[in-house]
C-alpha cells in the first residue's frame, strides 16, 4: 500500500443531480484522499457514471460543489477540468479509432503542449520542437503501458484488452493528478484483467490518485485502499475493503442482490 | 495512415506547373488552362471544407456566402471606390472571418441536421442580401468593371499568368492545411469528429476548435471569391446561390472528404464536368450531379480517394 | 409566393399564362379600387395571407416530423414533395383533364410512390448511416427530383384552376380568395386524420413506438423498415396535398422545393422538432411573420424573414416553443 496523505484531493459536498424528475444523485458527500486508489461500487443505475461525469465536467451538478485541490470546479467545462489535472477513461471505450495508437496518446498530451493555428500551419521551428517533444513523451508512455510495438496500428484494430490499456495510457499522457477510470476491467479476460490492475497499481505508485468504478470485485478488493458504495444515488457505506466486505447494509443492498 | 507524403505533393506540383504548357500544344484542349483557374479557385474552398466537414465532422451548406462576401467586398471596394485590389482581398477575408465567428459561435453548438439547416439558412440570407442591396451590389444584374490583378507593375493579364497566380495561392493553402492536419490541432479536430466527450476529456476546447476551422474555411472561401471576381471582372448573385453550396458538397463528397486530396480531386472533376464535359446538358446537369452525389454516398462513402482501399479489400478476399 | 400586389420591376406578368393573367388583374383592380384601404383592413389582409402561407409551412413541417419521429432523419427533399404535388396535379387536372376529385387522389398516390422510392433508393441502401451521409443522401435526392421536374416541365411556372373559382370574398377590408380557405381547411383535415391515425390505429401506434425506441419496437415484432417506408409515404402524401392546394394561389415551378423545405423546417424547429401541435403553431407563426415582414418592412426580403426567425430559434432555443430540452438531448442526431 502506498503512503496516503491526509489531504483531500477531491471533495464533493452535498451534490445533487436530477434528470427531469429522476434523482441520479441525492445529497452526496464524497472525498478522495491524495495518493490513494479509491473505488466506487454499486448496482447498475446507482449513479456511478453520473458521478464521474460530474467530476470530469460532462455536465454540472444540479446542486452542490465539487472541489479539486481546494478549488471549486463544478462550473468548469470538461476541457478546463482536464487542464486542472483530472483525466478519465470511459465505460464504453471512446478511443479515436481512426487514429494510430501513438496519435491517441499524443492527443492525450494536448493539455500540456499546444501550438497555435498559425505556428502549426507555417511549421514554425517552435512548432516542430513541440511536436517532437510530444512524440517523445507519448512513446515513453507507450513503453510504460507496453504498447510500444503497436504504435503505428490504428487504435480500433487492437483487441479490447489493449484498447482499454491504451485508453488509460491516453489519460495518463496529460500527466494528471487524478485519474478517473470507468470500469477498466469490464469485458476483459483474466490475464487482461491482471495486466490492467497491475497497470493501475503502477500508475498509483507514480503518485497519481486513482478513482475507479468497477464491477469486478476481485479487482476492487485487490487494488483499492478505500471503497465507497452507492445505491440509488446515495452513499450507503464507505471504508476499507475489509470493512465493506463485512458491512451488513452493503451485503443487503448490493452483494446480496447480485451474488 | 493520414500522413501526406512528400512525393505525391511533388508530383502534384509538377503536374500543375506543366499543365498549361502541355495543354497549349494540343488545340482541342487548349482552353483547359482557363478551366483549371476555376478548378483552383474551387480547390481553395473545398480544402477548407474538407478540414471542416471531413476532418472535424461539422457540416456546412452555406459556404457560397463566404465565397460571395469575398467577391463582393473586392468588387465593391475596387470598382466603386477605386482601391488597390490586394488590400481589398484582405479586407474581404477579414470581414468573412468576423462573420464566420458571429455565425459560427452559435451555429457550431448545434449538431447534425440543425447545423446543416443553420448554415443553409445563413447562405440563403446572404444570397438575398446580394440581390436586394442593389445600391451596393448592383442587384440581380451584378457588377461590372472589377479590375484585374497586378503586382509591382506586373499584370496578371493572360490566362496563363492568372493560372499561376491562382495555383500559387492554392499551393500555399494546401501546404498550410496539410501542416494543420498533421499537427496537434489536426489530431484534436479528428478527435472531435470521432467523440466529442473523449476529446473534451483530453482537454480539447471543442467550441474553440470548431470556430477556428469554420473561420479558416470561410477565409479561404473569401479569398477564392476575390480571385474569381478579379479574374472575370464581373459578378452577379447567381454565382453564390444555394446550388453553389451544394456543388461544393458534391465536390468534397465525390473526391472524398476525409482526405485533403479528395478536396482537390473533387473540385477538379466537378469543375471540368460543369465547364466542359456536361456542357451539352446545360442546366439539366443538375440531374447528373444528383446522381453522382447519391451514388457516391451509397457506394463510395469515402469518395474516389477511398476507391483504392475498396479494391484492395476485394483482392484480399 | 402568395398573392400580393405586383411589385415594380419584377418580371411577374410575362411568366403567367394568359388566362390566369386576366383573373389576376381582376383581383388586383378590385384590391386597389376599394374606396378606403383601412390600416386595419391591410393588417387583416396580412394576417389572412400569413395564415394561408403558414398552413403550407405547417404541412411541410408535419411532413418533416413524421419522418423524423420514426427515423431521426431530416429529409431535405421534403419541399420537393410539395413541388411534385403541384406539378403532377397540373398534369392530371389541366393536361389530362381529369376532374378534381380524381386528379387529387391520383396525384397524392403518385407522390407517395416517389416518397417510397426515396426511402428504397436513397436512404435504405446506405450501409453506414451517419448524420452527414443521410443529409447528403436526401440533398442528392432533392436535386435529382428538382432536375427531373425541370426536365419534364421546364422552367416555367404552372397554374392550376382554383378549386372553387377565383371570386374573392371581402371580409373586414381584406380580400380573401376562396382557395385560401381550401388550404387552411386541408391543414385542419390533415391534423384530424393524423391524430386519429397515431392515436387510434395499430399501425399509427406502431409508428410511434418506432420513434420512441426502435430496438424495443423490433423486439415486439414491429417491422421497423416497413414503418420507415410508411413514414416516407405518409410524409410525401402530406407534401403533395400542400402542393396541390397552394398551386392555384402561388403557381408552381420546378425549383420551389428548397425554399419550402427550409421554411417548413424552420416551422418544425420553431414549434419543437417532432411535435405535431408545434409544427402547426410554428408554421402559422412563420407564415404570419413572413407576411407582415414582407408587407410592412420589405417585400424584397420576404424570404429572409422566415430564415432569420429560423436562425434565432436555432441559436437561442433549439428545442423550440413546445419541444422539450430533455428530449432533444437524448436524440441520436
Amino acid at each position: 500500500m502506498n503512503f496516503v496523505e491526509e489531504e483531500n484531493i477531491l471533495e464533493l459536498n452535498r451534490v445533487v443531480m436530477a434528470f427531469g424528475g429522476l434523482m441520479a444523485l441525492s445529497n452526496l458527500n464524497f472525498q478522495v484522499k491524495k495518493g490513494m486508489i479509491k473505488a466506487i461500487i454499486g448496482p447498475n443505475g446507482a449513479g456511478k457514471t453520473t458521478l464521474f461525469n460530474i467530476i470530469t465536467g460532462s455536465f454540472p451538478p444540479t446542486e452542490g460543489s465539487v472541489m479539486f485541490k481546494g478549488l471549486p470546479i463544478e462550473h468548469l467545462k470538461a476541457h478546463k477540468i482536464a487542464e486542472r489535472g483530472i483525466s478519465r477513461t470511459f465505460q464504453t471505450v471512446e478511443l479515436f479509432g481512426n487514429m494510430t495508437v501513438l496519435e491517441n496518446v499524443m492527443l492525450g498530451c494536448h493539455t500540456r503542449v499546444r501550438s497555435s493555428f498559425l505556428s502549426s500551419g507555417f511549421q514554425l521551428p517552435q512548432f516542430r520542437r513541440k511536436e517532437a517533444q510530444v512524440k517523445e513523451s507519448a512513446m515513453k508512455i507507450l513503453k510504460f503501458i507496453g504498447l510500444v510495438d503497436k504504435f503505428n496500428d490504428p487504435a480500433d484494430s487492437l483487441p479490447l484488452g489493449e484498447q482499454k490499456i491504451l485508453e488509460i495510457g491516453r489519460a495518463l499522457a496529460s500527466e494528471p493528478e487524478l485519474m478517473c477510470l470507468d470500469e477498466p476491467a469490464a469485458g476483459l479476460n483474466e490475464t487482461e484483467t491482471y495486466v490492467a490492475s497491475s497497470l493501475i497499481r503502477a500508475i498509483n505508485a507514480k503518485g497519481i490518485t486513482v478513482l475507479l468504478v468497477e464491477h469486478d470485485m476481485k479487482v476492487i478488493m485487490n487494488i483499492s485502499d478505500e471503497i465507497a458504495v452507492l445505491n440509488y444515488g446515495q452513499k450507503i457505506a464507505e471504508g476499507s475493503p475489509q470493512e465493506i466486505q463485512n458491512n451488513r447494509r452493503v451485503i443487503e443492498a448490493y452483494l446480496g442482490s447480485e451474488i | 495512415m493520414l500522413r501526406i507524403g512528400k512525393i505525391p505533393i511533388a508530383v502534384f506540383a509538377l503536374f500543375i506547373i506543366a499543365f498549361p504548357w502541355v495543354t497549349h500544344e494540343i488545340p482541342s484542349i487548349e482552353h483547359y488552362t482557363d478551366i483549371m483557374i476555376f478548378a483552383g479557385i474551387y480547390c481553395l474552398i473545398t480544402m477548407g471544407l474538407s478540414l471542416l466537414m471531413g476532418y472535424t465532422g461539422q457540416i456546412s451548406i452555406g459556404h457560397a456566402a463566404f465565397y460571395g462576401i469575398g467577391a463582393y467586398t473586392s468588387a465593391i471596394l475596387t470598382a466603386q471606390y477605386g482601391l488597390n485590389p490586394w488590400p481589398c482581398i484582405i479586407v474581404g477575408m477579414a470581414i468573412s472571418a468576423v462573420i464566420a465567428v458571429l455565425v459560427g459561435a452559435p451555429s457550431l453548438k448545434l449538431k447534425g441536421h440543425y447545423l446543416a439547416m443553420a448554415t443553409l439558412a445563413f447562405g440563403i440570407i446572404v444570397y438575398i442580401i446580394f440581390n436586394e442591396e442593389a445600391a451596393w451590389t448592383g442587384g440581380p444584374d451584378g457588377m461590372t468593371g472589377i479590375p484585374g490583378l497586378s503586382l509591382f507593375g506586373f499584370e496578371f493579364d493572360s490566362v496563363k499568368k492568372y493560372y499561376y497566380l491562382v495555383w500559387i495561392f492554392v499551393f500555399a493553402a494546401f501546404i498550410f492545411t496539410v501542416n494543420i492536419i498533421q499537427s496537434g490541432i489536426g489530431r484534436a479536430l479528428r478527435a472531435i469528429h470521432v467523440s466529442e466527450p473523449a476529446a473534451s476529456a483530453m482537454g480539447v476546447d471543442i467550441s474553440r476548435f470548431k470556430i477556428l476551422v469554420f473561420v479558416y474555411s470561410a477565409v479561404l472561401a473569401s479569398l477564392a471569391g476575390s480571385l474569381y471576381a478579379h479574374y472575370l471582372n464581373f459578378i452577379n448573385p447567381s454565382t453564390f446561390d444555394l446550388f453553389f453550396s451544394i456543388k461544393l458538397l458534391i465536390m468534397i463528397a465525390l473526391g472524398g472528404m476525409y482526405n485533403i486530396w479528395g478536396a482537390i480531386i473533387g473540385a477538379g472533376l466537378i469543375t471540368f464536368l460543369s465547364y466542359e464535359w456536361l456542357y451539352y446538358f446545360q442546366e439539366y446537369e443538375v440531374i447528373v450531379y444528383g446522381a453522382i452525389l447519391l451514388l457516391v454516398t451509397i457506394f463510395f462513402p469515402k469518395g474516389l480517394v477511398g476507391v483504392p482501399g475498396i479494391v484492395k479489400g476485394w483482392f484480399r478476399e | 409566393m402568395i398573392f400580393s400586389p405586383p411589385e415594380a420591376g419584377k418580371p411577374f406578368t410575362n411568366k403567367i399564362p394568359q388566362v390566369h393573367l386576366r383573373e389576376f388583374h381582376k383581383i388586383v383592380t378590385r384590391f386597389y379600387s376599394m374606396e378606403t384601404i383601412t390600416l386595419s383592413g391591410q393588417l387583416f389582409q396580412y394576417l389572412i395571407t400569413g395564415i394561408t402561407v403558414g398552413s403550407v409551412y405547417a404541412m411541410v413541417a408535419v411532413g418533416f416530423n413524421i419522418i423524423y419521429n420514426v427515423t431521426e432523419i431530416i429529409n431535405f427533399a421534403q419541399g420537393e414533395f410539395v413541388m411534385l404535388g403541384g406539378l403532377i396535379m397540373v398534369f392530371f387536372h389541366v393536361v389530362m383533364g381529369l376532374p378534381l376529385i380524381m386528379a387529387f387522389p391520383a396525384t397524392v398516390i403518385l407522390v407517395m410512390l416517389v416518397g417510397i422510392l426515396l426511402d428504397r433508393l436513397a436512404i435504405r441502401p446506405i450501409r453506414q448511416p451517419s448524420v452527414l451521409t443521410l443529409i447528403i443522401a436526401t440533398i442528392a435526392a432533392s436535386i435529382l427530383l428538382k432536375g427531373a421536374a425541370m426536365f419534364i416541365w421546364g422552367k416555367d411556372p404552372y397554374d392550376l384552376p382554383a378549386f372553387s373559382g377565383r371570386n374573392p370574398i371581402t371580409v373586414f377590408g381584406a380580400v380573401i380568395q376562396p382557395q385560401y380557405l381550401w388550404v387552411i381547411g386541408f391543414l385542419i383535415v390533415i391534423v384530424i386524420v393524423l391524430s386519429i391515425f397515431f392515436d387510434r390505429t395499430i399501425i399509427g401506434k406502431a409508428m410511434s413506438a418506432c420513434a420512441d425506441n426502435p430496438n424495443a419496437a423490433s423486439l415486439v415484432g414491429i417491422n421497423v423498415k416497413q414503418m420507415i417506408l410508411l413514414s416516407f409515404a405518409l410524409s410525401a402524401a402530406i407534401g403533395a396535398v400542400a402542393g396541390i392546394t397552394v398551386t392555384p394561389i402561388s403557381l408552381m415551378e420546378y425549383d420551389r422545393g428548397a425554399m419550402l423545405a427550409v421554411k417548413g423546417f424552420g416551422a418544425a424547429i420553431l414549434g419543437g422538432l417532432g411535435s405535431f401541435p408545434g409544427a402547426i403553431l410554428g408554421g402559422l407563426i412563420m407564415g404570419t411573420i413572413e407576411s407582415f415582414g414582407a408587407g410592412v418592412i420589405s417585400s424584397g426580403y420576404k424570404d429572409a424573414f422566415a430564415l432569420i426567425v429560423l436562425l434565432i430559434v436555432l441559436f437561442f432555443r433549439p428545442s423550440g416553443i413546445l419541444g422539450s430540452i430533455e428530449i432533444s438531448k437524448i436524440k441520436r442526431f
